[in-house]
């Protein structure tokens, strides 16, 4: 099967600061792809270029077999952004009801989207008065309606505390394991050991891409953050 | 335009303001109140009240209207909704329709009750129908709504947008024949007024005031202003960044 997302030579340009160089990545379908890397190196540029809400100086990306920032893509691309990007002064339910209409098929229901996301018992509730950890799982909930095979979620845990870091974790193995791509940025490095493979990127470039054994099999460190240390020393 | 796309849209920010009684009780009645003390600043020269007074009614759905608009857009873009939208099969035009017809529908509400509270109670005599009256001063809401629409992508805090109403709305306020009559200015002054879209507003109100003049032409030019600053909000929506 041809992969989810694949981005060939791509360059991007926000005002004089040239944030992506010459990058070229591939992620197949199916996984849950990390994307790490400091603060400023990129990555939200990155998925932004993939959703199409960035404009690209040149290269190409193909999102699901599709140029990217093309009509089609549109009900099949789930993304959330760092901020929760939902309305707080209406319900739970609301929000997803809303988003969900927007939409010309839903592969759920809404109250299914937020049995998902375990905020069935908030459904009620405005948006405003969620704790940090429920509105970031309702921020989670408005990249599911539609037709979504691919979610791009950007710093999703960031905030959270271990327990419900967890949590999330294990909901987008169960994304995934329905088929669903997911790309998912943090810059914490002990999660990159429940992503099935890696992006790292440092200033724009593709510093290494593997698997996280394969990454600790090249450096001969076990830990994430001293992988990444060496692999930023050995560049 | 997807009928679907753009109930779901009016429906959410209508109910974005169900949500929000506080704005909506200031919706009703500080254009009541300030009837009100009008009614008491002319007491003593009652003809003057009648006069302000019916144009007023023009005014209050314009100012609410564009105070509501900008920021409401402004939320969008600052709490990223709007980015979110975006991305979704939602239509730039269904985004901008669904705005306008929800505040249209509140404006017809506050204009009915505001006309109503005015006549009934504060003794405003109209000459023309009450419904044609009410019929522009929604047009007058609707051209607040364009304008803060296609302001609020030149104001990046609330702050600002907020600072665009003495900048842009105050102006033509004052060159729309409020003050004086358009015919009394200073010719480039009149010169100027015909290119703005509030005078024709309150011409039109007070056409029906008075029940002279037919308002089909200003009522078409005002659909002619409409247009036109409809689209240039709709081109400021950017499904891309640069």
């Amino acid at each position: 099967m041809s992969a989810a997302i694949r981005a060939i030579n791509l360059n991007v340009q926000r005002g004089k600061s040239h944030i992506l160089h010459d990058l070229t990545v591939e992620i197949p379908r199916g996984v849950i792809m990390g994307l790490l890397g400091p603060s400023g190196s990129g990555k939200t540029t990155l998925m932004r270029s993939i959703v199409g809400l960035q404009r690209i100086a040149s290269g190409e990306i193909q999102v699901l077999d599709l140029p990217a920032a093309t009509k089609p893509l549109r009900s099949k691309i789930g993304y959330s952004t760092q901020s929760a990007s939902v309305y707080s002064d209406l319900t739970c339910i609301q929000n997803i009801r809303y988003f969900a209409s927007l939409y010309p098929q839903n592969e759920k229901s809404p109250e299914q989207i937020l049995e998902d996301v375990d905020l069935s018992r908030n459904a009620d509730q405005m948006a405003d008065s969620l704790s940090g950890g429920e509105r970031a799982r309702l921020a989670l909930a408005t990249t599911l309606v539609g037709t979504p095979e691919l979610l791009i979620l950007d710093e999703p845990t960031v905030g959270l505390d271990p327990v419900l870091r967890v949590q999330l974790w294990a909901l987008f193995n169960k994304l995934a394991a329905q088929g669903k791509t997911l790309l998912v940025s943090s810059h914490v490095m002990d999660e990159a050991d429940t992503c099935h493979q890696l992006i790292l990127l440092r200033e724009g470039r593709v510093l290494a891409q593997g698997t996280p054994s394969e990454l600790r099999a090249r450096t001969g460190k076990s830990r994430m953050d001293e992988v990444f240390i060496s692999l930023i020393g050995a560049a | 335009m997807n009928i679907n796309r753009l109930s779901a849209m009016t429906k959410r920010v209508l109910l974005q303001l169900w949500h929000d009684p506080r704005t909506l009780a200031l919706l009703f009645l500080s254009p009541a109140l300030l009837m009100t003390i009008l009614k008491y600043v002319y007491w003593s020269n009652p003809d003057l009240f009648q006069r302000v007074a019916g144009s007023m009614l023009g005014v209050f759905p314009m100012l609410v209207m564009f105070l509501i608009t900008s920021v409401a857009t402004l939320r969008e873009r600052s709490s990223g909704t709007l980015e979110r939208l975006m991305i979704s099969p939602l239509g730039k035009a269904e985004f901008i329709a669904g705005y306008a017809i929800a505040f249209g529908l509140t404006s017809l509400v506050q204009a009915t009750a505001v006309s109503s509270y005015a006549i009934w109670v504060l003794g405003l005599k109209i000459a023309g129908l009450q419904i044609t009256l009410i019929y522009v001063a929604i047009l007058d809401a609707l051209i607040g709504l364009a304008i803060g629409l296609a302001v609020s992508t030149f104001a990046n805090t609330e702050f600002q947008a907020i600072q665009f109403m003495p900048a842009i709305l105050l102006p033509q306020l004052l060159l729309s024949g409020l003050l004086i009559p358009r015919a009394a200015m200073p010719r480039i002054l009149l010169d100027l007024s015909n290119f703005l879209p509030l005078s024709y507003a309150m011409d039109a109100t007070r056409k029906v005031i008075s029940n002279q003049g037919s308002i089909l032409n200003d009522s078409l030019i005002i659909f002619l202003f409409l247009a036109l600053l409809l689209s240039a909000g709709s081109l400021t929506l950017k499904r891309q960044s640069k």
